[in-house]
């Protein structure tokens, strides 16, 4: 394989879940047009929801889930002694997601509503920086194939290239979207990093966070925002914790 | 000869989620085997607990990346059917059309890229992209169409946007549904090839006979709500879902085990298959016919060719749904709602069986109590007993190790295990 004249070697990969619904990877196998040629820049090593072959000599690991046991702890330090490049991949991966949900009740009473007195490990939903380094995150819920693959090329051709920087109302304006603030919603486009194509604006649904915080957002402005427009603050709130991107801002706040 | 062996699979691979397999066999004769689920759990059940209804859908779709837009809809059926609201008509239209294109896209994805490599020998369905790249652009097409028509009718392929309480939030464009409509016309060549390249396949004969639950609606193949019946004979109405289901806990396992009339039942393309055959479009039901698939089949390893029948019928009744949307005007796609108290059940098929949803709100609209029974889980007690006959039967005929681990294999991967959505 060739680049502007210089040989470029295939991405040796690897790709593991943990705590999540597999939804990322699985737009792996996306964007069918593309997918051989995509396929064509990666040496699969190891990837155990598409393939039984498995190898230990991957470079670059893509990291799916959040962390909710100790096993998978153990397994993640191993993957971080052999990669050289690790990525977390979504928003469980990035922020610990949806499933951090369950950190505001007790484990004990979370454990006991689902399994009665059956003794179940699990501790509270964790982001995968918070236990080994992250070498580059992909947000989204799910992450976006396209940006999959602008990473993925960036990483092959050694020129990688980062995110957007802007908040999600950037590429929402372009689309000729009316905003849904007009339409009495809490959007959080105005703080949310874009590079999602403002995909569930576009669809007339609010965006509820999944990318986590844009770079240098204004909050208390947002926060402002949200009380002129009279817009309920409980909505606010319930969509500024659902993928817990925002963990930080409103602890900061509070 | 006597012989001893294990074969211990840890995190079976080509499924969703993380399973796996136990057999012992001592002096020629079957000492155990067992179906272990490890799967972390998340809880979405507390997870739902004070969260809105308007916002309840877009959490459960979470629970499944294959089948987001089934868990998206059995949410909003339950809380439509306990708050009383009804979708407009070319609403309903819509999301059927979004189960056809996720059932579509999802039974693509095991039939070419988890089930085949097995019939082929391949480790994965990569190598096979250059052995026979044919078969693999097929799926591929298949595959894409299916997610094309996710993508038009909610905005994206996996965690659909705009499946919403009350209808859709946004209609397919005109332009959008007449695309869809000639893209399924022209992938009938990839759909047809496919099935071809399946007949070549030699599908492992074993029976085990058991009970097959599914939704039922008389009129239909279904796919959104419906009677709860199976192929014993039981009836039930849709709300009364935990006499169907009789959750238990399992010591090896973190996901539950249900049980019906027998040991264990199963759901999916073959059990809704075996309760609604004569539903089936033309097409499909002729396809059926010459693989030899009658109800009542027993032979688990005959849903892989349950789902390519299905893939046929989603190909024909797709393209109704497109002609009413086309003759719709488009204009009434959302029925305004306020929020109260109620509960109720909602049950769908998802590309891997029955799945129910219930839901309690209060005064508010915010969930009280959620309850969510997956596909995965009313197999995963079938998958273990057959595990046990088929390891059984594999020893007395005198197969290796490895034959009787690839049967194996072959066996946990016929039902499409979404193990991941089965512990949630």
């Amino acid at each position: 394989m060739n680049h502007l004249g210089f040989k470029i070697d295939k991405m040796k990969i690897g790709s593991f879940d943990f705590t999540c619904c597999e939804g990322c990877q699985l737009q792996l196998a996306n964007k069918e047009s593309t997918l051989p040629n995509f396929l064509g820049l990666l040496d699969i090593r190891n990837f155990r929801e598409i393939s039984s072959e498995r190898h230990d000599d991957y470079d670059i690991a893509l990291i799916e889930g959040s962390i909710t046991r100790s096993d998978e702890i153990e397994r993640l330090k191993a993957i971080r002694a052999q990669a050289s490049v690790l990525v977390a991949f979504g928003s469980c991966a990035c922020f610990g997601g949806v499933n951090s949900l369950k950190n505001r009740i007790p484990a004990e009473e979370v454990i006991k509503g689902v399994y009665g007195d059956k003794p179940i490990e699990t501790m509270p939903s964790t982001k995968i920086s918070d236990i080994v380094t992250v070498d580059f995150m992909i947000p989204g819920c799910p992450v976006s194939k396209d940006e999959v693959e602008r990473v993925v090329i960036g990483i092959v051709t050694r020129s990688l290239n980062t995110l957007p920087k802007y908040p999600v109302c950037v590429d929402c304006k372009q689309r000729l979207n009316t905003c849904l603030f007009d339409l009495g919603e809490v959007c959080l486009g105005p703080v949310t990093k874009a590079g999602c194509d403002a995909v569930c604006p576009s669809g007339k649904t609010p965006c509820l966070g999944c990318r986590g915080p844009a770079d240098d957002i204004n909050f208390p402005s947002f926060l402002q925002l949200v009380k002129e427009k009279g817009l309920s603050e409980d909505e606010m709130l319930e969509k500024l914790t659902f993928y817990n991107g925002f963990a930080d801002y409103l602890d900061h706040e509070s | 000869m006597k012989v001893d062996f294990n074969i211990d699979i840890h995190h079976l691979p080509r499924v969703e989620g993380h399973g796996n397999i136990h057999i012992s066999v001592k002096d020629g004769k079957l000492a155990d085997a067992r179906w272990e689920v490890i799967e972390t759990p998340r809880f979405f059940e507390m997870m739902l607990k004070g969260i809105s209804a308007e916002r309840a859908p877009f959490l459960t779709s979470r629970i499944c990346g294959i089948c987001s837009i089934s868990h998206s809809l059995a949410s909003i059926r339950a809380l439509e059917r306990a708050m009383e609201i009804e979708p407009p008509k070319a609403a309903k239209a819509i999301r059927l059309l979004a189960m056809h294109g996720e059932t579509l896209q999802s039974h693509a994805l095991h039939l070419f890229f988890l089930a085949a490599p097995d019939f082929l020998d391949m480790p994965s369905a990569i190598p096979i992209l250059h052995s026979h790249p044919e078969i693999v652009k097929a799926g591929l097409l298949l595959k894409e169409l299916g997610n094309e028509m996710s993508i038009a009718t909610t905005g994206r392929a996996t965690h659909p946007v705009s499946l919403v309480l009350g209808g859709v939030s946004k209609a397919p464009s005109k332009q959008r549904l007449k695309e869809l409509k000639e893209m399924i016309m022209k992938r009938r060549t990839a759909l047809d090839r496919s099935t071809d390249f399946f007949r070549t396949l030699t599908i492992p004969e074993f029976v085990r006979e058991t009970e097959f639950i599914s939704l039922r609606n008389g009129k239909d193949y279904p796919f959104i709500g419906g009677d709860l019946v199976s192929t014993d004979g039981i009836v039930r109405d849709e709300n009364d879902y935990l006499k169907m289901t009789n959750e238990y806990l399992c010591d090896f396992s973190t996901s539950k085990f249900t049980r019906l009339s027998r040991q264990s039942s199963a759901a999916g393309a073959l059990a809704r298959f075996n309760n609604n055959s004569r539903l089936l479009g033309h097409r499909a039901h002729e396809i059926a016919a010459s693989f030899g698939l009658e109800p009542i089949c027993h032979n688990p390893f005959m849903n892989n060719i349950a789902q390519l029948v299905e893939c046929h019928h989603i190909f024909e009744n797709a393209e109704t749904l497109i002609d009413l949307l086309l003759d719709d005007d488009l204009k009434e796609i959302r029925t305004a709602y306020k929020p109260k108290a109620g509960a109720a059940t909602g049950a769908v098929e998802a590309p891997r069986g029955i799945l129910y949803h219930h839901m309690e709100t209060d005064d508010d609209g915010k969930v009280v109590k959620a309850d969510c029974i997956i596909p995965t889980t009313q197999n995963n007690a079938n998958i273990h007993y057959d595990l046990k006959a088929l390891a059984a039967e594999a020893v007395k005929e005198g197969k290796t190790d490895r034959e009787t681990e690839k049967l194996c294999v072959m066996l946990v991967r016929s039902y499409d295990p979404c193990i991941s959505c089965s512990v949630h």
